[in-house]
């Protein structure tokens, strides 16, 4: 997700100190990836640069961190588009797995083992998934059953793939 | 998790099985530690459902052994194996497979009433599993009025309630949405992992193998787990 999105859509609830926003972004957003401070402030320099939002004040005392941003008429207009655009959907075309399991069948390697072996790993990834799930909150189980689906649709092409593969080792090696 | 003098509570070793021509299992292996949640993996045909069924005592695998407890069930009588059944082994199959006359209560109560409990102790304890499960309010409706979701715990509380050593699960989501499947699955290894029991748990999900503690892949009659890979 874009930062500069995000800090946009939280600034639309009211003016905003950098760090608070970070820690909102954090909180909401940034799952296992808290954002950096540096990021942070470039995001808001190029925000206010581009007239999406404005300083709402500077606290008594405070060095620059102690900024107060605020959305801009042009900074909720850049929110609406955003949101009314539809992300552009993954191709998911380029996959190392796929060149793996080719690479395997040209050189004469199991083939097999590459599937079962990435099929342990990916499940082992659903457990510790679906436990973060049981424990978390709303929030949690969605972010997470996102991640969940990906995976599982990863599961069933090796599924797949295996089932295949006689027939992908004598098309490769033709 | 057990010590280390512990053993695995249920082994297959070395199990096969044909129906006729079609051989099923070809040299499958399995062990599952008491409080474990083992899934049982793999495409349609490659004789995951035999291996439930050969190592709950229900098939007969036709070389190879299967121990409960340090029991080769193939030493035990039909009564026995019939009494183990019952008693140590509870089982959830991809449609309840709830009897359509009872309510969901005496449902529950059924493997208790067969076993000689007290109607009023039966009951009791049919309900309190209802509770667990969060359908205490459909105990007095048939299964047939009630949604596939509530079937499947009422159907879980069934086999929990004589609280098996070893609980077999065949597809238990196969027919519910993913909600409902999560609810059960979250109830299921819940209850059975509280309770200590060992939970065979086979499926062709991803999602649900996520609630197993590892899982054993079959393919073409055998078996091959990811200790064997790793």
């Amino acid at each position: 997700m874009q930062i500069s999105k995000a800090f946009l859509g939280l600034l639309e609830s009211g003016p905003s100190h950098g760090y608070d926003l970070k820690r909102a972004y954090d909180e909401r957003f940034g799952q296992d990836r808290p954002l950096a401070y540096g990021q942070v402030y470039a995001t808001l320099q190029r925000l206010l640069k581009h007239g999406l939002v404005e300083l709402d004040g500077i606290e008594p005392g405070g060095g620059p961190e102690r900024k107060r941003y605020a959305i801009t008429d042009a900074g909720v207009a850049d929110v609406d588009l955003w949101l009314a655009q539809p992300e552009r959907p993954e191709q998911y075309l380029q996959t190392t797995l796929y060149g793996k399991v080719v690479l395997a069948l040209l050189t004469g390697r199991p083939a097999a083992d590459i599937l079962d072996t990435q099929r342990a790993a990916h499940l082992d990834a659903m457990r510790e998934l679906t436990r973060r799930k049981r424990d978390g909150d709303l929030a949690d189980q969605l972010v997470c059953d996102h991640a969940l689906f990906h995976l599982e649709a990863d599961l069933r092409w090796l599924e797949l793939t295996a089932a295949r593969l006689d027939g992908l080792r004598a098309q490769v090696t033709s | 998790m057990t010590g280390p003098a512990a053993r695995p509570l249920l082994v297959g070793t070395d199990l096969h099985k044909a129906f006729g021509a079609t051989t099923a299992l070809e040299g499958a292996t399995f062990a599952v530690d008491p409080g474990e949640v083992v899934a049982i993996m793999g495409p349609s045909g490659s004789g995951k459902s035999t291996l439930l069924h050969c190592l709950a005592g229900i098939v007969r695998p036709d070389r190879g052994t299967v121990r409960f407890d340090g029991r080769d069930l193939a030493t035990l009588t039909d009564a026995e194996r019939g009494a183990l059944r019952r008693s140590a082994f509870g089982f959830v199959f991809q449609f309840g497979q709830l009897v359509p006359e009872l309510s969901c209560a005496e449902n529950v109560a059924l493997p208790l009433r067969l076993d000689g409990v007290p109607r009023r102790e039966a009951d009791a304890r049919a309900i309190a599993w209802l509770e667990r499960l969060e359908v205490a309010d459909v105990a007095r409706q048939t299964p047939g009025r009630v949604s596939g979701g509530q079937g499947q715990r009422v159907a879980v509380a069934r086999a929990l309630v004589t609280t098996p050593r070893v609980v077999f699960a065949d597809e238990p989501t196969g027919a519910l949405d993913s909600l409902n499947g999560e609810r059960v699955m979250d109830l299921l290894a819940g209850a059975a992992r509280e309770s200590g029991a060992a939970v065979v748990l086979v499926t062709h999900e991803a999602r649900v193998a996520g609630w197993s503690d590892r899982e054993v892949v079959v393919r073409d009659g055998r078996t091959r787990t990811t200790e064997l890979l790793a």
